[in-house]
């Protein structure tokens, strides 16, 4: 190889990626292999240019940066509005709280993003892991309450935007997902009794919206409770979600224990492994690495449902975002606004995707070549 | 040690295994063989209650085997079991397949329970993969993993089921000589195999399958030379035929 001309010449390092001559050639490979390939390269190329042409123009070149009165939004031929995000980026995430104390809700968001990155990193996976996120919350709990330390005591109603749409999503999946494991072993009991209640309960909460889920956990539950005995609107929402992502994620686990062959059962049960052993040890660690794609599909899904809550009147992010546009000065700049909500969003979910790819690929690593059978190995 | 007296089974209206009877001693090799879907993969899974017989009694170092879970529990840690596939479990190394079980089930220490699990790796010959996947293997040395993790358990009785059908010719080998070895130790053991010269070598007795039914059970010599049934002649000119 080393004589080849065009590969290298002795002496000459190859690197990867950043080698032009190396992008060079992939392009002419994947890019211009053919005719065809060439003239739809080129009309991509030149849609895009076409399109992102007057985005950039609005976006960037005429758009307003600065106008707290918004005026300078009005004037004719003006771009995109990013004014009103620098005027409303507080309210956007922070809700109603109290505008003096939004640095609470900010270090609470922080603390749910730093909790975040801790668990993804396999290293942390050990026990204390726990500890750090119990740790974690019950900052989380007295910043956003307050009421201790000289903070002032905020009630839950007034939170809002972010830090709210993280505090859903983060318990509903921390609960919902232990939950719906136990659902998908249940589903497929061979106790019958106990197979028909979780197939009755992921059937019914799977046949309803939930946005009616939610509205009955915040209309009618109250009217079942005892006189006296209210719950929090907070709670009672954070619960109907848990229900509601529990029976969805239900399925995605049951999936994955299908997809396990009967000889990994009969192996653990050969052994002596108890049903719960088995399961912990052998099936479930298998039937959950095959899931995760899908797993963290729902868990997306999941995190832009939050955005629901906002028919019982709790202040999500996108709440908040919708709101702001009531105000007089920025009415009609909802472009602006809704781009603003979903990079929000977008960062979250993206992240998540990303690490779903990642922790694949890395789980998959060791045990690359695949399972049982009459594998014919390479020593 | 194992004891089946007229045990039958149905799949549905299947009638799959009809009043057999069949009786292991301790330390004897017992090799069982006859046509496909004679019912010998069945039989042999009866005996830690992988399947479930309707009637007939099954007893197995002196413990009935019935719908109380204990009962099922305390056979299952004396029965060790080798499959066609191997099912070693894929997402665990070598070491953590042989360890589990030791661990778990028996109680013991993980650092006893490793040096336990070496020891066994050596005598099947593969100390050297005790930190590998079983994806990372030949079907050999899976299959070899597979045996040596039914012995941690220290079993008294070891199950194979068609242990080298899955095995391509070169590697066959490798694993009937450890299976010998055992053999040779004093071994309980009851084998579906086909592999005619591991039941010369080591089985007191060769039990012959049809049908559901034990047509023939006898000395390898006798059964290998004389068969008396014809079903078994037939069975015997096929196999070894080709
Ligand atoms: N779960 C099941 N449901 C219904 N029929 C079954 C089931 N398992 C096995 N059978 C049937 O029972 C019969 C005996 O099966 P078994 O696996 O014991 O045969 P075998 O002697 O081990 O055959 P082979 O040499 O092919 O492994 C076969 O006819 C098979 O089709
Ligand atoms: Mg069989």
């Amino acid at each position: 190889m080393g004589s080849d001309p065009f590969i290298a010449g002795p002496g000459q390092a190859r690197t990867k990626g950043s080698d032009p001559k190396v992008a060079l050639a992939w392009a002419r490979e994947h890019l211009f292999s053919s005719w065809g390939n060439t003239a739809v390269t080129l009309m991509i190329v030149y849609l895009l240019w076409k399109l992102m042409l007057p985005f950039l123009d609005w976006a960037l070149v005429k758009a307003v940066w600065w106008s707290p009165d918004g005026k300078a939004c009005r004037v004719e031929d003006s771009g995109a509005c990013w004014a009103l995000i620098a005027d409303k980026h507080r309210f956007m995430l922070f809700g109603t709280y109290p505008f003096d104390a939004q640095w609470r809700p900010a270090l609470a968001s922080l603390i749910f993003v730093a909790l975040y990155v801790v668990s993804a990193i396999r290293a942390c996976w050990r026990p204390w892991l726990a500890l750090v996120w119990l740790g974690g919350l019950a900052a989380i709990g007295v910043l956003m309450w307050g009421g201790v330390f000289g903070m002032v005591y905020v009630e839950n109603e007034r939170w809002g935007g972010l830090a709210l749409t993280l505090l859903l999503a983060t318990f509903g999946i921390a609960i919902a997902f232990p939950l719906s494991i136990l659902l998908a072993l249940a589903r497929r009991s061979t106790m019958p009794v106990i197979r028909w209640l979780a197939i009755g309960y992921i059937e019914l909460i799977r046949g309803v919206p939930l946005i009616s889920l939610l509205f009955m956990a915040s209309v009618m539950l109250p009217l079942f409770l005892p006189e006296g005995v209210t719950i929090d609107k907070l709670l009672r929402a954070q619960i109907a979600m848990i229900l509601f992502a529990a029976a969805y994620l239900a399925e995605v686990v049951r999936g994955g224990l299908q997809a396990i062959p009967r000889g990994q059962y009969e192996a653990a049960q050969a052994l002596g492994l108890s049903y719960w052993k088995m399961m912990g040890f052998i099936i479930l660690p298998q039937a959950l690495r095959i899931s995760i794609p899908p797993l963290v599909n729902t868990f997306i899904g999941f995190f832009k449902d939050t955005s629901l809550v906002l028919i019982i009147g709790l202040f999500d992010l996108l709440t908040t975002v919708k709101v702001s546009l009531t105000e007089p000065k920025w009415t009609g700049f909802g472009v602006e606004a809704y781009i603003f909500a979903s990079a929000v969003y977008f960062i979250f979910c993206f992240a998540m995707s990303r690490y779903s790819q990642a922790l694949e690929a890395s789980l998959g690593a060791a045990q690359s070549r695949g399972t049982n059978g009459a594998g014919k190995g390479v020593a | 040690m194992i004891e089946l007296s007229r045990v039958n089974k149905w799949y549905g209206d299947f009638h799959v295994l009809k009043d057999v009877d069949i009786k292991v001693g301790k330390g004897e090799k017992v090799v069982v063989c006859g046509p496909s879907g004679s019912g010998k993969s069945t039989m042999i899974r009866l005996i830690n209650r992988l399947e479930t017989h309707q009637s007939g009694r099954i007893v197995v170092d002196g413990i009935e085997l019935s719908d109380d879970l204990k009962s099922v529990d305390a056979i299952r840690r004396e029965v060790g079991m080798v499959f066609q596939s191997f099912n070693l479990f894929p997402h665990l190394t070598v070491m953590e397949n042989l360890t589990l079980a030791p661990i778990w089930v028996r109680k013991m220490p993980k650092r006893a329970a490793e040096e336990h699990a070496q020891h066994f790796l050596e005598r099947v010959k593969i100390p050297e993969q005790a930190d590998k996947y079983p994806g990372q293997l030949s079907g050999g040395q899976q299959q070899r993993v597979a045996i040596a993790r039914a012995l941690c358990m220290r079993p008294k009785v070891m199950l194979f089921d068609e242990p080298t059908s899955a095995l391509d010719p070169e590697m066959i080998k490798e694993v009937l000589d450890v299976m010998i070895e055992l053999a040779h130790e004093g071994m309980t053991m009851v084998c579906v195999t086909h592999e005619m010269g591991f039941a010369k070598t080591v089985a007191d007795r060769v039990v012959f399958m049809d049908q559901g039914e034990i047509v023939e059970a006898a000395a390898p010599h006798e059964f290998f030379e004389a068969p008396k049934t014809d079903r078994a002649k037939l069975f015997l000119s096929q196999i070894l035929g080709h």
